[in-house]
C-alpha cells in the first residue's frame, strides 16, 4: 500500500512546476498550460483524500474542477485568439496594455 | 516488502515528474503541450490506482482528449514558434526556481514528516460490499447532495461557450461595419 504522504507530496510537486511554469514562461499559451497543471495537482491531492477517508465528496469535487478547467480552457483561448489578433504575438512582455 | 502498488504509483509518479520538469524545460509550446498530456494519462494511472475509475476515465476523456486538443488546435492555428527569453524571464528564473524549489521541499518535509506512513485505504469499505468509488454511487451523490451546484455548473458552460463565440468570433471592426443586407437596386417595403 502507498502512504498517502506520497501522494501529497507528487501532487504538491506538480502544483509547484505550475508555478514555476507560470512565473518562467513568456508564452501565453504556455502559461494557461501551467494553470491546468496546477489544477491537476490539486485534483490528484482531492482524490487521495477521498480515498484516504471514504469520502466520495472528494471525487464529485474533482468533476466540479474539470468543468471549471473547460470553461475556462474555451474562454482562455478565445481570448488568446483575440489577443493574437490585434497583437499580432504571444510573448506575455509585449502584451502590456489593456487598451488596443 | 515493496507490494505492485508501490511500483505503479513509483512508474507512474515518474512519468508526471518527467512530464512537468520537460513541461518547464522545453521552449516550443507544442512540445509542453504534449508532455502536458503524457502527465495528464499518468496521473489518470494514479487515479485508477486510488480506486477511483470513473475520474480517471473522465481525465482521459475530458482533459488529455478534450481540453488538450483545444490547446493544441490553438498552437497550430496561431501557428505559435519557440518562445523567446527575455529580462523579465530571467529575473523570474533566477529568482522563482530556487524560491519555489525550497518551498516544495519544505512542504514535502513537513507532509513526510507529520502524517507518517500510513497507508491510503484502497478498496472495500467493511461492512459494505459494494466496491468502492463506482460510477453509480458518484452519480448518486451528484444528483442528490451536489444537484444545484451541478445545476449552475450548466449555465456556468453555456456562459462560457457564449463568451467565446464572443471573444473569438469575428473582429469588432468587421461586426461594426454596414454591411448590406438588401441587394442594391432592390426596394424595401
Amino acid at each position: 500500500m502507498v502512504p498517502l504522504s506520497y501522494y501529497l507530496v507528487l501532487s504538491g510537486f506538480l502544483f509547484a512546476c505550475g508555478v514555476v511554469a507560470f512565473l518562467i514562461k513568456r508564452n501565453i499559451i504556455t502559461i494557461f498550460m501551467s494553470i491546468e497543471l496546477m489544477l491537476n495537482g490539486v485534483n490528484l491531492s482531492f482524490v487521495a483524500f477521498a480515498a484516504h477517508w471514504h469520502a466520495l465528496a472528494g471525487q464529485v469535487f474533482v468533476f466540479f474542477v474539470m468543468v471549471v478547467a473547460a470553461a475556462e480552457a474555451a474562454v482562455g483561448l478565445a481570448i488568446i485568439i483575440a489577443v493574437y489578433r490585434t497583437r499580432e504575438t504571444l510573448n506575455i512582455d509585449r502584451v502590456n496594455l489593456l487598451k488596443l | 516488502m515493496i507490494s505492485v502498488h508501490l511500483i505503479l504509483f513509483l512508474a507512474f509518479g515518474a512519468v508526471c515528474v518527467a512530464g512537468a520538469i520537460s513541461l518547464l524545460a522545453q521552449t516550443h509550446p507544442i512540445n509542453s503541450a504534449l508532455s502536458l498530456i503524457a502527465v495528464m494519462a499518468a496521473l489518470a494511472g494514479e487515479y485508477l490506482l486510488l480506486g477511483a475509475e470513473f475520474v480517471a476515465a473522465v481525465q482521459v476523456i475530458v482533459y488529455a482528449g478534450a481540453i488538450m486538443v483545444l490547446f493544441v488546435f490553438t498552437i497550430m492555428l496561431l501557428n505559435a514558434g519557440v518562445e523567446e527569453r527575455t529580462k523579465g524571464s530571467r529575473v523570474a528564473i533566477l529568482f522563482g526556481v530556487p524560491g519555489i524549489l525550497l518551498g516544495s521541499i519544505l512542504m514535502a518535509w513537513v507532509v513526510l514528516r507529520h502524517s507518517g506512513t500510513e497507508s491510503v485505504n484502497i478498496g472495500v469499505i467493511p461492512g459494505q460490499t459494494a466496491g468502492w468509488g463506482d460510477p453509480g454511487a458518484i452519480g448518486q451523490l451528484l444528483f442528490h447532495e451536489f444537484l444545484l451546484p451541478f445545476e449552475i455548473t450548466s449555465v456556468l458552460i453555456l456562459i462560457a461557450i457564449m463568451g467565446a463565440v464572443v471573444l473569438a468570433g469575428k473582429p469588432a471592426a468587421s461586426r461594426t461595419s454596414p454591411s448590406p443586407q438588401v441587394a442594391p437596386g432592390k426596394k424595401v417595403s
